[in-house]
């Protein structure tokens, strides 16, 4: 029931996730981030099995990093893009991986990109992606509103509609979500969107 | 479903008068859901040597690399381009190292070899050559394309013939197969 999606806007890109870590019946919490910042210019929103999102989105994370230090300069995101379906199909034919990801990033000179990444590596550079039983409401308001070079609040006012169809169409919806957003002052929460908030914890 | 109907594929191939053309379908998807309508199954090796990959999108991607790989590797160290049934016997050696542990994929090769004699063949997933004189076909559409080009091919077509006779032998086949489809992309050498 973990829904991620994304789309490329006017010199930005944005990922969505929803943020519920589930176990069997039970919502273990209500506010978990799953769209990690590999570096000051990339997102990377992942969906499925939980032990093996954290830990390869991390694993990504930890390589771009060492390249930057290594070399001098950041990875393009067609470079990370390419580098994470790499690992994905090496290890797809031993010890897969069971993560469905969203990559967004942004380059100067080439602009926002967003690349779609399957668990069985699969790799697609795309204006609009989505995983997930969510992806069945979300592509299709993408489908239906999505212009290309749409502004933030254009977007927002998009993600918004699919948030809405998501949370009213799907039998397990997830009830909160949150927003991050690339552009070129680099990769940032946008916004949560909660209708369940966890119960603050006693100091 | 089948592995290899997954994310749903078309291809042919076809030899015309000193030119081949080869045409692919854009669609990629996961089983019934589209996920991209601009997806690139043909890829060229050299200027007079194109390779298709039908199948399992993953392994398409893996391959093309491999393919690459071992090509650029060849310009290197005999300082020339591939001839089409070299590199068709490349490709069958490849996939038949995995024999237990295939690559899902089925590729289409098109090329001009000596003296621009056009070259087309197919091949299984484990590598089994299928080499043919007037058109091949793989994918999911396989079986439609078949008919469709049986029924349209004339030996020894110029090359504006022969773009149309693929590009409405393509588009008749993908119309039957819900898995392609979604325009396609013609190469004409």
């Amino acid at each position: 029931m973990e829904c991620v999606f994304g789309m490329v806007g006017k010199e930005f890109a944005v990922v969505v996730a929803d943020s519920s870590a589930v176990h069997s019946i039970l919502v273990h919490k209500s506010n978990e981030d799953k769209i990690m910042l590999l570096d000051s210019h990339k997102l990377m929103g992942a969906s499925g099995e939980p032990g093996d999102r954290a830990q390869f989105t991390e694993y990504v994370q930890k390589n771009v990093a060492l390249y930057h230090f290594r070399n001098g300069i950041p990875l393009t995101t067609a470079a990370a893009a390419n580098f994470t379906r790499g690992e994905l199909a090496t290890a797809l034919r031993k010890n897969p991986y069971s993560v469905n990801i969203v990559l967004a990033g942004y380059d100067k000179g080439i602009g926002p990109s967003l690349y779609y990444i399957d668990y069985i590596a699969t790799l697609h550079k795309v204006d609009k992606a989505a995983f997930g039983y969510g992806s069945y409401f979300s592509l299709a308001m993408m489908d239906r509103h999505y212009h290309k070079d749409m502004s933030v609040e254009e977007a927002i006012e998009l993600v918004d509609k699919c948030i809405i169809e998501i949370r009213s169409r799907l039998v397990v919806a997830p009830p909160n979500f949150v927003i991050k957003i690339v552009d070129k002052d680099g990769a940032r929460e946008y916004a949560w969107r909660e209708s369940v908030k966890d119960a603050p914890s006693v100091a | 479903m089948s592995i290899f109907e997954y994310n749903g594929s078309a291809l042919v191939a076809m030899v015309g008068k000193n030119c081949f053309a080869i045409a692919s379908d854009r669609r990629l998807g996961v089983q019934l859901q589209t996920v991209a309508t601009d997806f690139q199954r043909i890829f060229k090796i050299h200027d007079k040597l194109f390779v298709g990959l039908a199948g399992l999108a993953t392994d398409a991607q893996t391959l093309y690399q491999r393919l690459v790989f071992r090509h650029k590797l060849y310009q290197l160290r005999e300082e020339r381009d591939m001839k089409p049934e070299t590199f068709a016997s490349l490709v069958s050696a490849i996939l038949y190292e995995k024999r237990f542990g295939p690559y899902f994929c089925q590729p289409v090769i098109a090329g001009l070899g000596d003296e621009d004699k056009p070259f087309i063949c197919t091949m299984d997933s484990i590598g089994a050559k299928e080499l043919a004189k007037d058109f091949v076909v793989a994918g999911t559409a396989s079986e439609s394309l078949y008919g469709a080009c049986e029924s349209m091919f004339k030996p020894d077509m110029e090359p504006e013939e022969l773009f149309e006779t693929i590009s409405q032998a393509l588009l008749s086949s993908v119309d039957r197969d819900c898995l392609s489809g979604w325009g396609g992309h013609v190469y004409v050498v």
